[in-house]
């Protein structure tokens, strides 16, 4: 029973950055239509930052901020180059992204290398129920919650929000109201950006991170993202919690080797089965 | 005089293709204006041009006020609410400009439904939140493409209403682009007649109710019998 709670805690965590990953690219998705590569890459850099700023003395929390800034900046940039251009179609603009992801390994180990780096995070080991699971993946949970609390509340409740799922629900009439679609879709890169950072930033103390660590976080976070259709946050949060819940699981039952494997198995049956329904997932018209 | 809208000598290529060629057209200030014409002629072009999202070939366009579209179609954001709808009518305006109270006064019908999705509308009461979207922009000329198109007559006869007295009571120029001829000159105090993107015929609507030519192609070739 105590090995089932830990487990559950453990894979929580987890799964929370799976579905910082997947929201960012359903923000990304559902604004512009792009499914974005790089997103992985996002979380990389912000980590790898991150264990720059505190080797140089930088204290806990600044050093954090520092990560995630630099992953919407990132963010920002891959937008500008994805879908800067007038009239770049979504599946152009991805191919785009898959570019700057492998683009970003060659900057990664110029300036990081290419050896696993991690840092210290919430050290201590906590006790639930019976269950004795490190502390930093409670931190995890507590900063991911008012995360996606805020995220629901700001698309739901400001008029930014608004504008951003205007631009998803109907393109041609946010052109027609007077929203900068392009802009929009800017921002979202930029959210997106900040989420995939905040990921990185957030798991690396219980992940080591290496340059290539972006294809994990990128097929899990896809894995939740593809659950909700690419359109819906709530979903893909779900799903992202699920996956790191199920990979947990399976390797304290099972083995550690098929981690992976769980999200990929996990990802193609729900695409299978959305495509024998719907004819697969829609891209939207622009 | 000049008008809110001046459009002066606009040609629109798609392509190669010819869109619009040599259009003139005015719209004077708190004046109800139809441009009527069979599809394809153009008329959705010249909105698109209007409204800035396509750009000219040659000519010039001025507008003089604030302008504000009813697009074809309605073009709802679908999965957003009736409230959202409105709210992001008055994006250009920033925050304060965003109360609806202005819009609910004059559409009272949607008070009860502004907390439903507008994708799950009828398409009256879509079309009165395209028109009430537009209003949030505090226009002084509203550009209403298709009003009646796939409504029925009684919902069309309600939305004609709210025009009239929008026209009456705020002075709000109008220019209606409208497949319906006989509902668009009726309404209008002016009419531009489209054909294969230049303007046949324009005159006082009165006028071209009477013209037979108008008669023959757009009102099913009965001229109506003035008394």
């Amino acid at each position: 029973m105590s090995d089932l709670v830990g487990y559950l805690l453990t894979g929580l965590g987890i799964g929370a950055g799976f579905a910082l990953v997947g929201s960012g690219l359903v923000v990304i998705h559902r604004v512009t239509g792009v499914v974005n590569f790089a997103q992985g890459s996002f979380a990389v850099l912000a980590a790898l930052l991150t264990s720059t700023l505190l080797g140089a003395g930088l204290p806990h929390g600044v050093a954090e901020a520092g990560g995630v800034a630099l992953g919407a900046v990132a963010g920002l940039i891959v937008g500008v180059i994805a879908i800067g251009r007038p009239g770049t179609s979504p599946g152009t603009s991805l191919i785009v992204t898959l570019g700057l992801g492998v683009l970003a390994y060659a900057i990664e180990v110029l300036i990081w290398g290419d050896q696993p780096r991690s840092f210290p995070g919430l050290t201590g080991v906590a006790e639930i129920g019976g269950a004795r699971i490190p502390a930093h993946y409670l931190l995890i949970i507590a900063v991911a919650a008012p995360v996606f609390l805020f995220l629901a509340w700001f698309f739901a409740r400001t008029d930014l929000g608004r504008a951003l799922s205007a631009c998803s629900s109907n393109r041609y009439a946010a052109r027609v109201v007077g929203i900068d679609v392009r802009r929009m879709g800017l921002l979202a890169f930029l959210i997106g950006g900040a989420l995939g950072g905040l990921a990185g930033v957030l798991t690396t103390p219980v992940q080591q991170v290496t340059f290539d660590s972006d294809v994990v976080l990128i097929v899990n976070g896809f894995a939740a993202a593809v659950l909700g259709g690419l359109t819906r946050p709530v979903i893909a949060l779900a799903g992202g919690l699920l996956l790191g819940v199920a990979q947990t699981l399976t390797a304290g039952y099972g083995g550690g080797a098929y981690q992976v494997e769980v999200a990929l198995v996990l990802m193609l049956t729900v695409m299978i089965v959305q495509a024998a329904r719907t004819g697969g997932i829609p891209e939207p018209a622009r | 005089m000049t008008g809110v809208i001046e459009v002066r000598d606009l040609t629109v290529r798609y392509s190669g293709a010819t869109a619009l060629d040599g259009v003139d057209l005015t719209v004077h200030a708190g004046e109800l204006v139809a441009l009527i014409g069979a599809n394809g002629a153009g008329k959705s072009t010249l909105v698109k041009v209007l409204s800035g999202l396509v750009h000219p070939a040659s000519g010039t366009i001025t507008v003089d006020g604030r302008l504000a579209q009813v697009p074809e179609g309605r073009e709802m954001f679908g999965d957003l609410t009736v409230d959202d709808n409105l709210r992001l009518g008055g994006w250009r305006n920033g925050r304060k400009g965003r109360d609806t109270t202005h819009v609910y006064d004059l559409f009272p019908d949607l008070i009860p439904i502004r907390a439903r999705r507008a994708g799950a509308l009828s398409g009256g009461q879509q079309q009165m939140v395209a028109i009430g979207r537009a209003l949030m922009a505090r226009p002084d000329i509203l550009v209403v493409d298709e009003l009646s198109l796939g409504l029925a007559p009684l919902i069309v006869t309600t939305l004609v209403g709210h025009l009239r007295s929008l026209h009456a009571d705020r002075g709000l120029a109008v220019l209606l682009i409208e497949q319906n001829a006989r509902l668009a000159l009726d309404l209008c105090h002016r009419a531009y007649v489209l054909e294969s993107g230049r303007i046949a015929l324009h005159g006082a609507a009165a006028d071209l109710a009477r013209d037979p030519r108008v008669a023959a192609a757009y009102l099913g070739g009965h001229v109506p019998v003035t008394p």
